[in-house]
């Protein structure tokens, strides 16, 4: 889950990790009113869960109170990678020496949180890294240990020379992996890390993504969702317990398990079609799950064919060819709907379903040619 | 010959009580898994009704689960919270080999578990896996025992189902398997697959393997160095998302293409660079397989 930049910037705050004040506005007069309180030249920023904010006008520095006004009402309703912006940040614009870079990420080799840290900030730490690795130092943190206080200074040592800005920046970096690791995070950023001419180090940005897996027991981060940064239909997804994504297609998916249901839609795509979503009901048959399903699929107007993709192992194919024809009673769907079962007792499952008028087969080719085609007339 | 489970494996089953844990314990027993124990804390003493009239011991921990039964394997399926701490303490009672079949571990949890397992020399199969099953002798989590079949291939993979599908075909076709290995969907799993790659190289019984790979990562990049530098046997090679959308998480965790790395295209290239045939579609494993053993 991905929060929003003032929310990463509080929980760095409450760690400890000095963040510049900042109001979140959803008006342009509330954020005349908050550059006037914070008087000088001020910081609009977009708040959308999307990378390149600034390169698409969504960053902007606002000299006074009539500017901040005036920027506040271009950026709100601005359509950012995709994202809406219906929020902004009014921070006081920080008078900047040096930007540098301090980032800590779940790494899927090491096994561990792993800080990447470069005295080249404000920049796409992707791009640095492939283009000038020597200036880039990286560490693992075991997680039985923490973070060790000279691993935060061999960190922060690399940032900076002067040993007060070396002091602050390892303390930082401490408190960022405290923040990290007490939001239960996959990823958190400083991009960039300032120093003032006055020799402080501060964090002018915010970035942070949660592990989904935590949220369970972290209710005060679960709240930050923003879920109107989503199509409604994967929020109701996701309260169904459904793991589903939209797509831009016409070939509705509903398939059970992930790998099967990414295999269906490279499929789709195979035969000439689109794919609609990605939809895993999980692995049993129950019919609450497909009414489910089934509600979620046909909310997208694009969707011109609905198409079943079930793998029968412990739950037996004829369990789930009758969970499907109990659920198709419960919802008016007027869409065609083409099934594919195989596995255990697909036989059985394949007579169940003709025996209640649906169409169905054993072989996945066939059916996802078959709603390709039916897509392609509709 | 088979890799990590046989028919000599005992089996303790943590979580025995719960309702997945009850359903796949008579599943693995039926099927002719030697469960000789399970762990519910709290419900020592009792028994487990298994088929058949068979019952199994229950203990309170994995010490006593371990010491009083000699059990070398465990089975994970605690709830998300509970699930490292399960781990853990599979890790110190002293089984080889813990296999996580639990889906929603909290990340920084797993890398704790994993760090401790590995430091005991204790193999960790997922989490978020569907086990394995050595065809015939034994299975160890959830994959159906219905639609395997003995024979000369191993399988691996990063998904369920979609390894039901592969295997399913292949018996099918007439290609049974040594032992099909799930390694599981998370970002941080304890048996990636160049483990497996190299067990099923020194397994003398597998002529050939089928690597299932989807998106996310770069453990399928490495396994197609491993297999180019490395392997003698045939590998045959597939992955599901070349229509995932960059930065979306596809139902498992760790399926999610970062920036421009772990995508399809990416792990397609890799493997055919490395001398593995790719299936487009499920459907062209077995021939692939068929073309390689010929």
């Amino acid at each position: 889950m991905d929060i929003h930049e003032y929310q990463a910037r509080e929980r760095f705050r409450a760690a400890g990790i000095p963040v510049p004040p900042g109001r979140v506005v959803t008006t342009p007069k509330e954020a005349e009113l908050a550059a006037e309180e914070y008087g000088g030249t001020v910081v609009i920023k977009a708040q959308v869960h999307s990378g390149g904010r600034g390169k698409a006008g969504g960053v902007r520095l606002a000299e006074d109170a009539a500017e901040a006004r005036r920027y506040t009402s271009q950026i709100l309703g601005m359509d950012i990678n995709g994202f809406p912006v219906e929020k902004v940040l009014v921070t006081p614009a920080e008078d900047i020496d040096t930007e540098a870079y301090v980032g800590v990420l779940v790494d899927r080799k090491a096994q561990a949180a792993t800080f990447v840290v470069s005295a080249e900030g404000g920049v796409d730490i992707e791009e640095v890294a492939r283009t000038s690795p020597n200036s880039i130092r990286k560490l693992s943190i075991d997680p039985r240990y923490g973070m060790l206080p000279h691993q935060a200074y061999w960190l922060a040592n690399f940032l900076y020379d002067p040993p007060k800005l070396v002091s602050q920046a390892s303390k930082i970096i401490t408190q960022l992996y405290d923040a990290f690791v007490g939001s239960g995070a996959s990823m958190a950023e400083i991009n960039p890390l300032i120093t003032t001419p006055a020799g402080e180090v501060k964090a002018i940005d915010a970035k942070m993504s949660i592990d989904d897996s935590e949220l369970f027991r972290r209710p005060d981060v679960a709240k930050m969702r923003d879920t109107s940064s989503e199509p409604l239909s994967e929020t109701r997804a996701r309260e169904a317990g459904l793991s589903y994504v939209k797509l831009d297609g016409d070939v509705g998916c509903c398939v059970n398990g992930a790998g099967l249901a990414m295999a269906t839609m490279d499929l789709v795509k195979h035969y000439g079609g689109e794919p609609a979503n990605f939809l895993d009901i999980g692995g049993s048959s129950n019919p609450d799950k497909v009414v489910a399903a089934l509600e979620i699929i046909t909310s997208d107007s694009n969707v011109k064919v609905i198409l079943f993709n079930i793998f029968g192992g412990i739950t037996r194919c004829d369990d789930v060819a009758n969970g499907i024809i109990e659920a198709i009673k419960h919802i008016d769907v007027e869409l065609p709907i083409v099934i594919r079962l195989t596995g255990t007792n697909e036989d059985l499952a394949l007579q169940i379903l003709e025996d209640a008028g649906l169409s169905a087969c054993t072989s996945m080719d066939e059916v996802v040619e078959k709603a390709v085609e039916l897509a392609g007339v509709a | 010959m088979a890799i990590f489970i046989d028919s000599d494996t005992k089996v303790v089953v943590q979580g025995i009580t719960g309702r997945d844990g009850s359903f796949h314990t008579r599943e693995m027993m039926a099927y002719g898994t030697r469960v000789v124990a399970g762990v519910t804390p709290g419900k020592g003493s009792q028994n487990f009704e298994g088929p058949n009239e068979c019952t199994v011991p229950i203990f309170n921990g994995m010490d006593e689960a371990v010491s009083e039964t000699g059990a070398n394997t465990s089975v994970v399926y605690v709830p998300p919270a509970f699930a490292a701490g399960a781990i853990l303490e599979a890790a110190e009672a002293g089984v080889e080999l813990i296999v996580a079949i639990t889906e929603g571990v909290p990340v920084l949890d797993m890398a704790r578990a994993h760090a401790f397992a590995r430091d005991r020399g204790v193999r960790v199969l997922g989490p978020n896996c569907p086990g394995l099953i050595s065809p015939g002798k034994s299975k160890v989590g959830i994959l159906p025992g219905q639609i395997v079949a003995e024979g000369p291939i191993g399988v691996v993979s990063r998904s369920g189902t979609l390894t039901y599908e592969a295997v399913f075909q292949l018996t099918t076709a007439g290609l049974g398997q040594t032992t099909c290995v799930g390694i599981g969907g998370d970002p941080l799993i304890g048996t990636n697959f160049i483990s497996c790659l190299e067990a099923f190289e020194e397994d003398p019984e597998t002529a050939a393997v089928v690597m299932i790979g989807e998106i996310g990562g770069t453990d399928e990049q490495e396994a197609a160095a491993y297999v180019k530098e490395t392997m003698s046997k045939p590998v045959v090679g597939f992955i599901a998302g070349r229509t995932a959308p960059p930065g979306r998480r596809m139902g498992h965790a760790g399926a999610i293409i970062s920036g421009s790395s772990g995508t399809a295209e990416e792990k397609i290239r890799v493997f055919e660079e490395n001398g593995i045939s790719v299936a487009i579609r499920p459907a062209d494993i077995v021939g692939l397989l068929q073309g390689a053993l010929a």
